[in-house]
């Protein structure tokens, strides 16, 4: 049985299990990035792999003092999709929508009732914890971390839990204090840290052993604007220099905006939409806005169709365009025929873009 | 699963640590790959062993940084068990005998029952707050690590202040043992040792065994208190002073007989509860090894049942 450990060595020599250690780390880096000869299974095709997964959750009601009604929930429905190494992919969609069951099937936790899933070439369900040490993951509702006990701890036991060897561990968790400004909260039992600092207390507890995926369930619900901030920047970072393989669910669009490049709308367990930001916008015929302040109040304006004035109030008025469609030649041609003061253009709100796509979806 | 197996899982994780350390396999391969010790069942138990190892120890270290609250608490729990045998004492400033069996042997029951059950209770006694987790969602952050569920549950808040009933317990054993009138033979003195370790493993499947249960019902865990603590409490009064389909029930179906009634009743030279055959005094470990096989089975089944239904 090849049992080995060089940590465990290291564990108990205390400091004197440098050597170990160290070859470890090496090793380490190589099958890190390119699996290389010999090393895990290369997975063909992409690192995640989702072909015609489902999950069926048989939901018991009792409908009398001894019938009982079942009743089948199809909560994952036939969910295909591949996301490469290295993506930053967000998932989306309203509640219920299948987002957490799929990360839980993503994870080990849940057994799928049917399809083919694959991470990293691992079937999650059937070797859930050699995948563990492949994956990090972050549920914003609810700690990995030890709740009673100072952060610390949790780092130190992850640390001989996946057994990371020591300089390697040393190197993550400095890197983790430093982006995530850790350095004052390790001493501070997790049940006192705020919101903010607990969440980035579990993103640096995921990330020590190096995983090659990180999924993050719902990572800046409920926390403040700079924190959101943070934490989105540090997720750009470490895909940039490490190329860890990023899949977020998420309610906050912005979350999308600022560090996805690649986002998957899913609803009623089925798949909606998949793409680039910018397609989701043409996908739901989202239109941007152009907000005409005039020099006096005026009868709704003439512009070419499709543009069309949404909205008139006062000297102020609302015109529509396709988001696909440059502004320029709308605002050349409102400023040719009309006293201008001001221009301004609004994005489109990705909230109402989904919200289109889930109405005609569900009319066709 | 008492201290025994842990003390052994470090022993066993030690002898892989050398022997596999700059082997091949850690070489080509990641992080955890390179620690994954096969995936067979002893290396499950293995890697059960060391995770509980891990968590207990990280909990112990915790504890140990306040002594003097560690020593309170154990105090505090050691004073909370003795007022069970206050009460008995109590009993006997009334009477001379109770169900047949005087102060003495009432102590010997107690102490074994204490002991036993302590071991189990300090072991793995906070598998009572897995309907807790259940419901709460936090088993699935156990599910994401790369260790067995079972050997993390049963390690959280590990408690060290419960050696306080641990301690209650041996010293009214040893008192007992002090005042019983026994004609020691060399199989009522292997029998001693064995009666402790059965009896907490026979305890730890129990507490095992609760907790799968509440895989299914989460608010079961008091249903799983009445069997562990309210168990223990059974035991330390002898068999004759319960009815018969009761003693019946803890032998057959739920076989805490075997933690202390049984053997005891060989080594004090008392008739069997139900007039079972002589020999079923030395079973305990056997027993042990089979509630301990259908527990383990019976978690596994609750596990299965979570992680197709979740929470």
């Amino acid at each position: 049985m090849p049992h080995t450990t060089d940590t465990e060595a290291g564990e108990d020599a205390g400091g004197t299990g440098g050597t170990g250690a160290a070859e470890a780390t090496g090793a380490t880096a190589v099958t890190e990035r390119d699996a290389g000869p010999g090393g895990d299974p290369a997975p063909r095709g992409g690192f995640i792999e989702l072909n015609g997964v489902e999950k069926v959750f048989e939901v018991r009601r009792k409908t009398g003092l001894f019938r009982r009604e079942r009743r089948q929930v199809r909560a994952v429905d036939g969910l295909s999709f591949t996301v490469e190494r290295g993506e930053m992919v967000g998932y989306i969609g309203p509640n219920g929508a299948g987002k957490s069951t799929t990360i839980k099937m993503l994870t080990g936790i849940l057994t799928p009732s049917g399809g083919r899933l694959r991470v990293a070439g691992i079937d999650p369900s059937r070797e859930r914890t050699r995948l563990a040490h492949r994956i990090g993951v972050v549920f914003g509702q609810r700690t990995t971390l030890w709740w009673d006990l100072p952060l610390i701890d949790s780092y130190r036991l992850a640390h001989r839990m996946y057994r990371i060897p020591d300089a390697r561990y040393r190197e993550n968790l400095d890197r983790c204090v430093e982006l995530l400004q850790l350095g004052a909260l390790l001493d501070v039992p997790v049940r006192q840290l705020s919101l903010g600092q607990r969440m980035r207390g579990d993103i640096a507890a995921a990330l020590l052993h190096d995983p090659d995926v990180l999924y993050l369930d719902e990572p800046t619900i409920g926390l403040d604007v700079v924190s959101k901030a943070r934490v989105r920047e540090f997720l750009r970072e470490l895909n940039a220099e490490r190329g860890t393989t990023v899949l977020l669910t998420t309610h906050d669009l912005q979350d999308i905006e600022q560090v996805c490049s690649r986002v998957m709308v899913i609803d009623h367990g089925r798949l909606m939409y998949d793409g680039p930001l910018d397609g989701l916008h043409q996908a739901g015929e989202s239109e941007r806005t152009l907000v005409v302040d005039l020099e006096r109040e005026l009868p709704p304006i003439d512009v070419p169709p499709p543009a069309r004035v949404v909205r008139v109030e006062g000297p102020r008025q609302w015109v529509a365009f396709p988001a696909s469609e440059s502004a320029a030649a709308l605002v050349a041609r409102v400023a040719a025929g009309h006293p201008l003061v001001d221009l301004s253009v609004r994005e489109p709100d990705i909230e109402s873009v989904i919200a289109k796509i889930y109405a005609e979806r569900t009319s066709a | 699963m008492t201290r025994g197996p842990v003390g052994q899982g470090r022993a066993a994780d030690g002898t892989d640590g050398t022997g596999g350390a700059g082997g091949p396999g850690g070489v080509v391969t990641g992080i955890g790959e390179a620690a994954r010790p096969g995936d067979t069942g002893w290396g499950r138990v293995v890697e059960g062993l060391r995770a509980y190892r891990l968590i207990a120890g990280m909990w112990l270290r915790s504890t140990m940084a306040y002594r003097a609250s560690f020593a309170l608490t154990a105090f505090g729990n050691f004073a909370m068990t003795a007022l069970d045998f206050v009460a008995i004492l109590l009993m006997f400033s009334r009477i001379d005998a109770l169900g047949g069996y005087a102060l003495p042997e009432i102590a010997f029951l107690y102490g074994l029952s204490g002991v036993s059950f302590g071991l189990a209770d300090l072991a793995i006694g906070s598998m009572d707050r897995l309907g807790r987790r259940v419901r709460d969602g936090t088993l699935d952050t156990l599910l994401v690590r790369p260790a067995p569920v079972l050997a993390q549950v049963a390690a959280d808040r590990f408690a060290p202040r419960r050696l306080g009933r641990v301690l209650q317990g041996a010293l009214v054993l040893g008192w007992a043992l002090t005042a019983v009138d026994v004609a020691w033979t060399p199989g009522k003195l292997v029998l001693m040792p064995l009666m402790l370790v059965s009896g907490a493993g026979i305890f730890c499947a129990v507490f095992v065994a609760a907790a799968a249960f509440q895989f299914v019902a989460q608010d079961a865990s008091e249903v799983a208190n009445a069997f562990t603590y309210g168990g223990t409490t059974l035991l330390q009064y002898p068999p004759t002073v319960f009815a018969r389909e009761l003693v019946r029930g803890v032998t057959f179906v739920v076989p805490l007989a075997f933690v202390n009634w049984l053997p005891a009743s060989h080594v004090l030279g008392r008739p069997y509860p139900l007039d079972l055959p002589a020999w079923t005094a030395f079973t305990p470990p056997l027993v042990a090894l089979a509630c301990g096989a259908a527990a383990g089975l019976a978690w596994r089944a609750g596990l299965r049942s979570y992680r197709s239904t979740g929470s």
